[in-house]
């Protein structure tokens, strides 16, 4: 069992960007809620699931919604608190702790706010290893737990609880309760046992965040190689440096797509990527063909600075390097790809992991 | 005739503008009072051009003042916050993210009530105004009467923060208030941040620009005068007591204006080459293009639209380290004058560099004529090259534009810049803040979400375009003038139903001010 404080919670966030894969929202609101929690509460117990008993209940607690909106109507603190108590009621059982469901953004600081704030331990895992876009794209779907019960609620005190055939269905469902909410929603899903979640979660990605931060927040102050040290860090491969040329951004069925062209420099120089992203960054061709596709992480990166960019921030002129970094293995099954894979995505190539290409 | 002036931190500079031509320029040294220093440096220019005081049209004045006051921790006025949004944002109070010894100083009292709005215009909960008059009674009651009010995108709906106002002054009648919507953009922590250090600054903008008028009264200067805001726009002395938290960045943004001007080009890149930095920044429709970034100003978070601009460490004064080849980023900074080799001192710098390679005389020549050419001429390359790169990083595309080189340490711009149309070092630019100061129109902005299933984008484009305009009216613009500079659409993401946020901005020229500047200037 390891503590999480106001210190960890800052390298937490910070790493969280990187794992966000230029999407997941901003976790700037959702720091400073689950630091004004540990600042009120105390600080939070954070578990690993071989800490836990087999029957250990675990729900795990978010935001849905536009991460825009956010950053205006900021939640009640109790909407989260009436998702997660909804859920424990419908099944009738105890809950022992709460956890991510997504490390990379804004969801994997949300939880901690919760756990402050109600003293539940938060557990050192998640359900994505990354950030993804819809609800049922989850390592829980794979293993077939259930979203159900799902529970979202809003600031006024409505709840709304889910029985549903399919985590898909719950995805359809809740996109457009959460409009209705407002554009924002805190929801509490997939409740399994700390036993289930040993086959079905992500293990340590919370701490993996958190080192990933340290790194960053060192290379920040001490400018030496910050990209190389990231990579070393996230166990990734360097796939190419270049200078962004243009980028063309679409809006379709509310997502944000878009692709940008990148012009190789240095040892790339001559070659030309083209990273194809949807709120998140999702598939990269090198010269037409394609080198990296979800599952696997794809990191945008000031190339002086390490900073991670965001799908909105990729602009012109601005030098990247772009590291590659191998998804969790439960991703590359049949059941994973179908989820997540590229042909989810509407990308015409079958996956090949990225080691089998640069490692 | 019209004066700019640009007080900063060392310098306050004047200037006096003939239509588009600079009568005459002062450097003086900023004082503790503010007034004393820019009464020296207009009686300055006015004495240096000869003409009559009568003749002055307006004056301009750009101040770090306002910023200084809230870094610095001095001169702020206790200010409680009242924000609409109940049953929303109980977990993140107003001034959460402050740092505790400005929250200390400002008083941190804060007041939750309902109301507030969504993003498409629907009201979170109904407004309560027995809720409010009792929260008014008890600011009253704490002796406080600096009061900032914020709601729930006000920025789409602002109506509850104009009858928390209305019923606020019922109880406290002299009460400053700031409302968040006229202040600031989405983001409701940042926009409230900045209404909260609006009304705490009120009491230093009322006696420091009353000081200002005490000191044109005191050279018998009658025209009206103004102050530059954070986006290169002026607001006139009334507006400026009300809103001093608008000054903020004014500098830069002077700055980069008066670069368009003495260039006589609206689209460009600015470098500005200074002893440590070099700072650049791209000036779209003749002005700065802004940062999408929050900004902290003391510790605190804001949304303002500050300009964009791009630092690296080069300067006249940057560190030459040989084998391997580096150029900065240690510099020796406002030493250059006694440590570079050129002017006696025994440290290698990018101005040694330069010396030695020919294109200009500096101090010591012979200090310098020792060095290896070779190294001279890489370094040159070296210098130009990293002014390449970041010229290029802060394009919007492969299209080579115009650069402005601008500063003290202009100097180092000996060759041609790699994507640059052409290179121009205009004249006057140690006075650029002042003259950007003096050009000086005003604006106004509309930052709104709009659901474009429920209007089509040609109206909803059409109506933010309205609002900004109108704004720009009401802070003091000629109708007749007004000319959309700004337009930004962004889709919100992980969100059906196309809502997209419009931001607009507009600008004319002063009603009844002699004709744009920038026009006479020709544009481009």
């Amino acid at each position: 069992m390891r503590i999480i404080d106001e210190a960890v919670l800052e390298d937490l966030a910070l790493g969280a960007a990187v794992l966000g894969t230029g999407g997941g929202g901003d976790p700037y609101i959702g720091k400073l809620m689950a630091r004004q929690a540990i600042r009120d509460y105390g600080p939070v117990e954070l578990y690993t699931l071989d800490e836990l008993d087999d029957d250990d209940l675990v729900v795990p607690t978010a935001m849905m919604g536009a991460p825009t909106v956010m950053v205006e109507k900021m939640p009640n603190g109790d909407d989260i608190v009436n998702a997660f108590l909804s859920v424990g009621k419908y099944i009738g059982a105890p809950v022992k702790a709460t956890m991510s469901i997504e490390a990379g953004g804004l969801n994997s600081v949300v939880p901690i706010y919760l756990a402050a704030r109600l003293g539940v331990p938060m557990v050192d895992c998640d359900g994505m290893g990354r950030a993804f876009p819809e609800l049922q794209m989850v390592t829980h779907t794979i293993h077939g737990i259930s979203s159900t019960p799902f529970a979202m609620s809003d600031e006024r005190g409505n709840t709304v609880l889910m029985e549903t055939i399919s985590n898909l269905w719950t995805e359809t469902f809740a996109r457009s309760v959460t409009v209705n909410m407002g554009a924002m929603a805190m929801i509490a899903l997939y409740a399994a046992t700390a036993a289930q979640l040993r086959e079905a979660a992500i293990p340590g990605t919370i701490t993996l965040a958190e080192e990933i931060g340290k790194v960053v927040r060192r290379a920040r102050l001490e400018e030496d190689e910050p990209v190389e040290t990231i990579r070393g860090a996230v166990g990734g491969f360097l796939i190419f440096k270049g200078k962004i040329g243009d980028v063309e951004r679409r809006t379709e069925a509310g997502f944000a797509k878009g692709d940008a062209h990148i012009e190789g420099i240095d040892d790339y120089a001559g070659q030309r990527l083209q990273l194809s992203f949807q709120n998140e960054h999702l598939a990269a061709r090198i010269d037409g063909e394609f080198k990296v596709t979800v599952p696997d992480l794809l990191a945008v990166l000031d190339v002086d600075t390490g900073e991670p960019i965001t799908t909105e921030g990729l602009r012109y002129g601005f030098r990247v390097a772009i590291i590659a970094i191998p998804c969790a293995e439960k991703w590359r099954t049949s059941k994973g790809l179908e989820l997540v894979g590229p042909g989810y995505f509407g990308y015409e190539t079958d996956y090949v992991p990225v080691e089998e290409r640069y490692g | 005739m019209r004066i700019g002036i640009d007080v900063g931190g060392t310098n306050t500079d004047a200037v006096l503008m003939d239509g588009a031509r600079v009568v005459s320029s002062a450097k003086t040294p900023t004082t503790a009072n503010v007034s004393e220093g820019i009464a020296k440096a207009m009686r300055k220019v006015i004495a240096d051009s000869g003409i009559d005081s009568a003749a002055i049209d307006g004056v301009m004045i750009g101040t770090t003042h306002f910023t200084n006051a809230v870094v610095e921790r001095k001169r702020l006025t206790p200010t409680a916050c009242i924000r609409l949004g109940l049953p929303a944002t109980v977990c993140l109070p107003p001034m959460v993210d402050w740092p505790q010894d400005l929250r200390d100083l400002v008083g941190g009292e804060s007041h939750l009530a309902h109301g507030g709005h969504e993003f498409d215009g629907r009201e979170i909960s109904a407004y309560q105004p027995d809720e409010v008059r009792d929260i008014a009674v008890r600011i009253r009651d704490a002796g406080l009467d600096a009061i900032a009010i914020s709601s729930v995108f006000s920025p789409v709906n602002a109506s509850f923060e104009e009858q928390t106002a209305e019923i606020v002054r019922e109880a406290i009648p002299d009460a400053n208030i700031t409302l968040s919507s006229e202040i600031g953009r989405i983001g409701l922590l940042e926009r409230e941040n900045a209404a909260i250090m609006n009304s705490c600054l009120r009491g230093l903008a009322a006696r420091t620009v009353d000081g200002f008028k005490a000191a044109l009264d005191e050279l018998q200067i009658r025209a009206p005068f103004y102050i530059s805001q954070n986006d290169g726009t002026l607001m006139n002395a009334d507006f400026a007591k009300e809103y001093p938290v608008l000054t903020f960045a004014s500098g830069p943004t002077n700055s980069m204006r008066g670069a368009a001007f003495l260039s006589g080009l609206r689209d460009a890149i600015v470098v500005d080459v200074g002893g440590t930095t070099t700072d650049i920044g791209v000036l779209q429709h003749g002005f700065p293009r802004p940062a999408a970034l929050a900004v902290d100003i003391g510790g605190v978070r804001t949304n303002f639209r500050m300009p964009d601009t791009y630092s690296i460490g080069l300067g006249g004064g940057s560190l030459i380290q040989s084998e391997p080849l580096k150029v900065g980023p240690q510099s020796v900074g406002y030493e250059l004058t006694s440590k570079a080799l050129v002017f006696g001192g025994d440290v290698l710098t990018a101005t040694d560099m330069i010396v030695a390679g020919g294109s200009e005389v500096i101090g010591d020549v012979g200090a310098v004529s020792g060095l290896d050419a070779d190294l001279v001429a890489a370094t040159q390359a070296r210098i130009m090259e990293m002014i390449a790169i970041a010229v290029d990083r802060m394009k919007t595309s492969a299209t080579p534009v115009p650069v402005i080189v601008v500063g003290g340490g202009s100097i180092l711009v000996t060759g041609e810049i790699e994507g640059a149309s052409e290179i121009i070092k205009p004249e006057h630019f140690p006075v650029a803040n002042a003259i950007g100061a003096a050009i000086a129109q005003v604006g106004g902005e509309c930052d709104r979400i709009f659901s474009l299933a429920e209007m089509n984008r040609d109206d909803a484009l059409n109506q933010a375009k309205a609002e900004a305009s109108e704004r720009a009216v009401n802070a003091g613009a000629a109708p007749e003038s007004i000319e959309i500079v700004d337009v930004e659409e962004v889709p919100l993401a992980y969100l059906p139903g196309n809502a997209t946020r419009i931001m607009v901005k507009a600008i004319g020229d002063l009603a009844g001010a002699p004709p744009s500047v920038s026009s006479m200037n020709g544009g481009n």
